[in-house]
């Protein structure tokens, strides 16, 4: 468990830091042809649940979904715990796409914010099941720990006025500052 | 391996003390533990994988893999479950047990709750007995046991607790932001709120400092050790002594017996999966409420075809835990101060004497909060997703305070314990199943508690309140908050809430017809074999059962010491 965490993180981070198309990525599962940025998802089964999550957790004054890594923290845990999901995802974000392509002529991905929001709606109606799955996961990799890969430099507990780095003590001092009033 | 006096199977908040008293006492022992030696090091206060909220596994055992149960829904439906799942009905697997990363939440409880027999008679279909102890058996050992581990709190101005003869050790924490809102509520009430006794540490004690009031505590270990469970009390002491080996990752596959009917000791699979046997004068098992019944069960031979101690086909049943019943209020000003351990208050007025129903529970307010429990939490009509969601979750993240409690259930003969005959872990052992449900009229009351909790939070000055009872409990099993939810459909009648708080599989008694072991946790059957941790429960009390467990395992203890008769066991 730990070795694959720590793997994965490395992976990432070559990832990033090459900017590369990798090929560990596709070997995990991408679709033949489609290699990507992921370890599971494809780029573009990764487009439409970017599209989907920020729906879920939309940017307002503060970042969406995607914006702090919520797809890193999905992607991440499709080879982890949640290889169970693996058909879930795939078959459901599939869904997803054809629901915009029935209503809107283009891709999930390609429309605009507010059809994507009537698709989301649409997908809930159709198989809630799948839905449900995908807003739970991007509220965990939104609301929770930093370290799976999602809620990045903890912006939604700054959003939530929580202190980060958290004040520990009972005098809590801002160790930054020195001991305040 | 060289033959030892006792082996312990389980290294939890019975098994520990067992462990410390029979080696002070001067015997050889050997404590199994199928879990690991964690530290307070690998506390890493990760929302999603604790205890507690489990959606990327257990951080303290056991693995997803390789460790299935089975459970029955009420239309008779298999499922099988993982531990990280809510109908699993995990506690922990690893040494300390649940203790390492619970709450630490360590109630007495009440004189009437060993008789609930007696005091409200049984209702039909269920099973409730008195306890073949009293509460005032059990003082000295409640006394030991909140000395030992080392509790804080404040006991003082409860009115209905039993009578105690020394105060706690050790001062309550500082009382937070919530306790300052519920507290005058609460007597305007005309109630008797105190502070929670705590396994935490208020102030340096047992060589340890005091907690740092950190935002990840119940579900979590403590960074700085300053959370009392066995792993940093008892077991470094039966350590010490040079009496007691402890040896993890072993995962025990039975209780060898011989022909005249007497164990001789355990076989296990050690940490490579080898087959190994440790023979013993005495077997103990401390393995939670249904992996002890699992290995009795799993312990079949000539003479014990069904399993040991089943000869009356009571090892199993009686399973229990506790209804979570309570109300979340809404608050028009902050209640989040970010300090732990959050819970701080309680009250005790509702454990008993509700008109027409049995027993009833504490209400206390909850462990604090992360952000991904205020996820379904945020107040009715609030969209559940887009950026309505997000807005809530800004506007009542920290204006939210959760009362709740453990309404005591009314044990039921069907809720239980049984082997699958198909499904076996990593090991090739067969799991256990699990079925039945506590007797209804746990619910009612339990919703009246979920009332008492609303209107606590009114007077509090709440502007909005849900309650958390009936279909909302079944999300809840694990009494987590929202964001654990396992896969298979759950509802309140067909799921047993046991998880954490799981007792009553082997329980105590003077008759071998209707119970599993005796008064000092003997098993009827097979006199050098015990049982000793929450199994033995006979009823659960409306409290949080660790010192209970804690002080039966100090209790049962002495009763072994005292028949020790230098080799062998006779009592």
């Amino acid at each position: 468990m730990q070795s694959g965490r720590k793997a994965g993180v490395v992976t990432r981070r070559q990832f990033v830091a090459a900017g590369a198309v990798g090929g560990v990525a596709a070997a995990i599962g991408c679709k033949a042809g489609g290699k990507g940025n992921w370890e599971y998802l494809s780029d573009q089964q990764a487009n439409v649940l970017a599209a989907l999550c920020d729906q879920i957790v939309p940017a307002d004054e503060f970042p969406s979904a995607s914006q702090v890594g919520v797809l890193n923290y999905i992607d991440r845990q499709l080879v982890r715990p949640y290889r169970r999901h693996q058909d879930a995802y795939r078959d459901g974000l599939a869904q997803a796409d054809a629901i915009s392509r029935k209503h809107f002529g283009r891709g999930l991905s390609e429309v605009t914010s507010a059809q994507q929001l009537e698709a989301a709606a649409a997908l809930e109606q159709e198989n809630g099941v799948f839905f449900n799955l995908v807003r739970n996961h991007t509220f965990e990799g939104y609301y929770g720990s930093p370290r799976h890969g999602g809620n990045r430099d903890a912006q939604s507990w700054r959003m939530l006025g929580l202190a980060e780095p958290p004040a520990l003590g009972r005098a809590q001092y801002d160790l930054r500052k020195g001991a305040t009033s | 391996m060289k033959r030892v006096n006792a082996v312990v199977v389980g290294a939890g908040a019975a098994g520990g003390i067992v462990a410390k008293e029979l080696s002070v006492a001067g015997l050889s022992v050997v404590l199994l533990e199928r879990g690991k030696w964690y530290t307070a090091y690998d506390c890493r206060k990760d929302d999603l994988r604790n205890q507690r909220t489990t959606v990327l596994g257990n951080a303290f055992g056991p693995e997803d893999e390789g460790n299935p149960r089975v459970w029955v829904d009420a239309q008779g439906g298999l499922h099988t479950v993982l531990p990280s799942e809510g109908p699993y009905q995990n506690d922990a697997a690893c040494v300390g047990g649940g203790t390492f990363s619970y709450g630490a939440q360590a109630w007495r409880y009440m004189p009437q709750d060993f008789k609930m027999r007696s005091t409200y008679g049984a209702p039909e279909g269920s099973s409730l007995e008195d306890w073949p102890i009293s509460y005032d058996d059990l003082e000295p050992f409640y006394e030991k046991a909140e000395y030992e581990i080392g509790i804080s709190g404040d006991y003082s101005g409860a009115p209905f607790l039993g009578a105690r003869k020394r105060p706690l050790p050790m001062p309550p924490l500082p009382p937070g932001r919530e306790f300052g809102i519920l507290e005058p509520a609460a007597r305007r009430l005309g109630l008797h709120p105190i502070h929670i006794p705590m396994a935490r540490n208020s102030v340096p004690y047992n060589g340890r400092g005091p907690c740092m009031r950190c935002r990840w505590c119940c579900g979590f270990a403590c960074e700085v050790d300053a959370k009392n469970g066995s792993q940093n009390t008892v077991i470094p002491i039966a350590l010490n002594t040079g009496n007691c080996e402890l040896r993890t990752q072993c995962m025990v596959k039975e209780i060898l017996t011989d022909d005249r009917g007497r164990a001789r000791g355990v076989s296990y699979f050690d940490e490579r999966g080898h087959l190994q046997e440790q023979l013993a004068d005495i077997v103990i098992v401390s393995g939670c409420a249904t992996e002890s019944a699992r290995l009795l069960l799993n312990s079949r031979s000539r003479l014990f075809p069904s399993g040991l101690g089943n000869r009356y086909d009571q090892v199993g049943r009686n399973l229990q835990g506790h209804q979570y019943t309570g109300a979340l209020g809404y608050f028009d000003f902050d209640t989040y101060d970010d300090v732990g351990p959050g819970a701080d208050i309680a009250i005790c007025d509702y454990n008993h004497g509700t008109p027409g129903l049995r027993g009833g529970g504490m209400l206390a307010n909850e462990f604090i909060r992360l952000p991904i429990h205020s996820i379904d939490h945020l107040p009715t009509g609030t969209p559940s997703w887009g950026l309505g969601h997000k807005k809530g979750m800004r506007d009542w993240h920290r204006r939210t305070i959760v009362i709740i409690g453990p309404t005591q259930q009314i044990p039921s003969a069907e809720a239980r314990v049984t082997l699958d005959p198909t499904v076996k872990d990593k090991w090739g052992l067969p799991v256990v199943r699990i079925q039945g449900n506590c007797h209804p009229e746990t619910y009612e009351i339990g919703d009246i508690q979920a009332e008492r909790a609303q209107k606590w939070l009114l007077e509090a000055g709440a502007i909005g309140t849900r309650l958390l009872s009936q279909a909302q409990n079944a999300e809840k099993v694990t009494h987590g908050t929202g964001a654990n939810k396992g896969s298979p459909p759950k509802s309140h009648s067909e799921l047993i809430p046991a998880a954490q708080h799981q007792a009553g599989t082997c329980r105590m008694g003077n008759d071998p017809q209707g119970s599993v072991v005796s008064k000092d946790c003997q098993v009827h059957d097979i006199d050098n074999v015990f049982v000793i941790d929450a199994s033995v429960h006979v009823t659960n009390g409306g409290f949080n059962p660790a010192l209970t467990i804690m002080a039966v395992a100090y209790h049962a203890s002495a009763a072994l010491v005292r028949n020790w008769k230098g080799t062998g066991f006779r009592s």
